[in-house]
């Protein structure tokens, strides 16, 4: 079977990860000149933190997302399963009680055990929550593994190619996330800010997230103390240029986690508009020969694996296709 | 029934559109809550650029009356500029007045807020603002041109109720025509109950829904809090004593040996 794939971002690779895997021959088309920042991916954080997101997703996204960090280290590899830390300052210590009461899988530790977690945090919080079972990934390093893995094992990937000029194929799989809005109504961008910032000073293992009532970050370790810092949640489809007050709330967050951030080098401001259905739960749904992957929200690289394993199906027509193609039953039946 | 600028609303929940999980948890609660007014910000979905048109839409379908707001400016002509774009996008007079003076407590500045409201009123618009419950600035805002009063209860999003009733209440004295909305720093229905047994006419919230584990359930519970306090209100509930007054009395009780 030939399936062409439409978007190089984490829904498209994934999604030709698993055609190629049970034997279609694969061609990824993305209209950007090469792999990476055509796609939101490039500007996720890379967490593979379904508890966590539990806080405020809805149960699809925590149940969906477990089962993440394994297929990443199958396929990509670079997984860090350190776990999430969650901390607070003192006078926000009723966001962590809050945190705590809706969501699971992690236990409460105290200031010695956030030391002994991340030394470098050593007196800056007394509690705190910690999800052992969850992991994170470098975004940019994963997306290049998977396109590695597709060239090496037959595919093809064509880039500044337009959807229009895609080949001959059986079925298509549309990955366009908000360029799909002609095709996925109620499709909606939700404007995401981040930093890349290198602290020499700090080596700090995992990821780490700061409670606040209106300004909550993650921080998530790259490695060689670069740390990708993220990130704003607007109403808003907008890519212009970071606010200087996002700029000035992420910075803040960063400093109220440790002071060093405040001598860090910005390395790297990103800007992008996420893929989002209303109720922020992705959709996976099949019309005729295209099947369509869409609405991954902040849950890109969390939801790409469990949603490019539905797509297979579809595409191999092993799951009956309901005769309405109306996206939100589809998507009950998905999730 | 005092009217809201000539409208009329029977549910007296107006109900903000922040920080709820997704749009359609945000649609249901307002459903759920029978509001009839919710109120949107604009400062930060790019109003400039169109780009939150999406957001905006969805508002729209909800099918209510949209109360657009200035939070978070902090001088007067950020929040007229913010009052012009909302305007234009959601086609409307009506603006609650934000114009923030502390950034700790998101006290309002009300010398900025009298000012701004001044100019607003004078180019037609129908202005909400947000206030305290100074009696003082009160007065210079019906002056300006408001017809409508804001009080808030405690600061933005702490849930902390009402903070001064002493404040509240006198301010319902003094301005018994104008109609009177608690805005700000409700956390719980009972906070809004509380609200309208003091006579207010309706109560402004957003926080205590959007982030409640159940925004929908929690909208449901303020509907029926807030139309317990107006018809307790309406009821004109008993005056509090110092002493019992037992419901029975005990002199000649007869003495059944």
């Amino acid at each position: 079977m030939r399936v062409t794939v439409i978007g190089a971002g984490v829904a498209g690779l994934t999604c030709a990860t698993e055609l190629l895997k049970r034997g279609a021959e694969v061609t990824v088309v993305d209209r950007a000149p090469e792999l990476g920042a055509g796609s939101c991916s490039w500007w996720a954080g890379g967490m593979l933190a379904p508890w966590c997101e539990g806080e405020s997703a809805e149960e699809p996204v925590v149940r969906l997302g477990s089962a993440a960090a394994d297929w990443w280290d199958a396929h990509a590899g670079g997984v860090t399963r350190q776990g999430t830390l969650v901390v607070a300052p003192g006078r926000d210590s009723g966001e962590l009680r809050r945190f705590a009461r809706r969501t699971m899988n992690f236990s409460q530790v105290d200031a010695e055990a956030i030391a002994l977690l991340e030394p470098d945090l050593v007196g800056r919080f007394r509690r705190g929550l910690f999800f052992a079972g969850e992991a994170h990934l470098d975004p940019r390093a994963a997306i290049k593994a998977l396109a590695k893995r597709l060239r090496d094992g037959g595919a093809e990937l064509r880039f500044s190619t337009a959807a229009e000029n895609f080949p001959q194929a059986d079925v298509v799989v549309d990955c366009r996330g908000l360029a799909a809005r002609d095709v996925a109504p109620g499709l909606r961008g939700v404007r995401g800010e981040m930093l890349v910032l290198r602290c020499r000073e700090l080596a700090l293992t995992r990821t780490l997230r700061l409670l606040h009532p209106r300004i909550p970050v993650y921080i998530v370790p790259r490695g060689e103390g670069v740390y990708m810092l993220g990130a704003t949640m607007i109403e808003s489809a907008s890519r212009s240029p970071v606010s200087a007050r996002s700029l000035v709330e992420l910075l803040n967050a960063a400093y109220a986690l440790h002071p060093a951030f405040g001598e860090a080098e910005v390395v790297e401001i990103g800007v992008d508009a996420r893929p989002a259905f209303p109720d922020n739960l992705p959709r996976v749904w099949r019309d005729g020969r295209s099947v369509f992957v869409n609405g991954l929200y902040r849950h890109g690289f969390l939801l790409a694996p469990a949603l490019a394993r539905r797509a297979a199906d579809l595409v191999f027509g092993e799951t009956p296709i309901p005769e309405e193609s109306d996206a939100d039953r589809l998507e009950r039946q998905t999730l | 029934m005092r009217r809201f600028y000539g409208v009329e609303l029977e549910t007296r929940l107006l109900l903000g559109t922040a920080q709820y999980p997704s749009p359609a948890i945000l649609a249901r609660a307002v459903r759920a809550s029978g509001a009839e007014v919710v109120t949107v910000s604009l400062r930060r979905e790019s109003a400039e650029q169109r780009d939150g048109q999406a957001f905006w839409e969805l508002i729209r379908e909800l099918g209510v009356r949209v109360l657009p707001n200035t939070a978070g400016c902090h001088t007067v002509k950020e929040a007229v500029t913010t009052a012009h774009m909302a305007r234009e996008v959601f086609d409307t007079p009506w603006i609650k007045l934000e114009v923030i003076g502390e950034d700790d407590s998101l006290q309002p500045d009300l010398f900025g807020l009298v000012e701004a409201a001044a100019v607003l009123t004078a180019e037609g618009f129908q202005v909400f603002p947000y206030t305290t419950e100074d009696l003082v600035a009160a007065g210079r805002l019906l002056e300006a041109g408001c017809e409508v009063l804001m009080p808030w209860g405690a600061p933005i999003g702490s849930g902390l109720g009402l903070n001064n009733l002493y404040g509240l209440r006198s301010l319902r004295a003094h301005f018994p025509e104008v109609p009177l909305v608690v805005d700000a720093g409700i956390g719980l229905p009972s906070h809004a109950a509380a609200a309208m047994e003091l006579g207010y006419d309706a109560v402004l919230l957003n926080t205590a829904v959007a982030k409640a584990g159940d925004p929908v359930a929690m909208a449901a519970a303020f509907a029926q809090a807030i139309a317990a306090g107006q018809a307790a209100h309406a009821a004109d509930p008993m005056e509090p004593r110092d002493m019992a007054a037992p419901s029975t009395p005990v002199i000649g009780k007869a003495f059944l040996g």
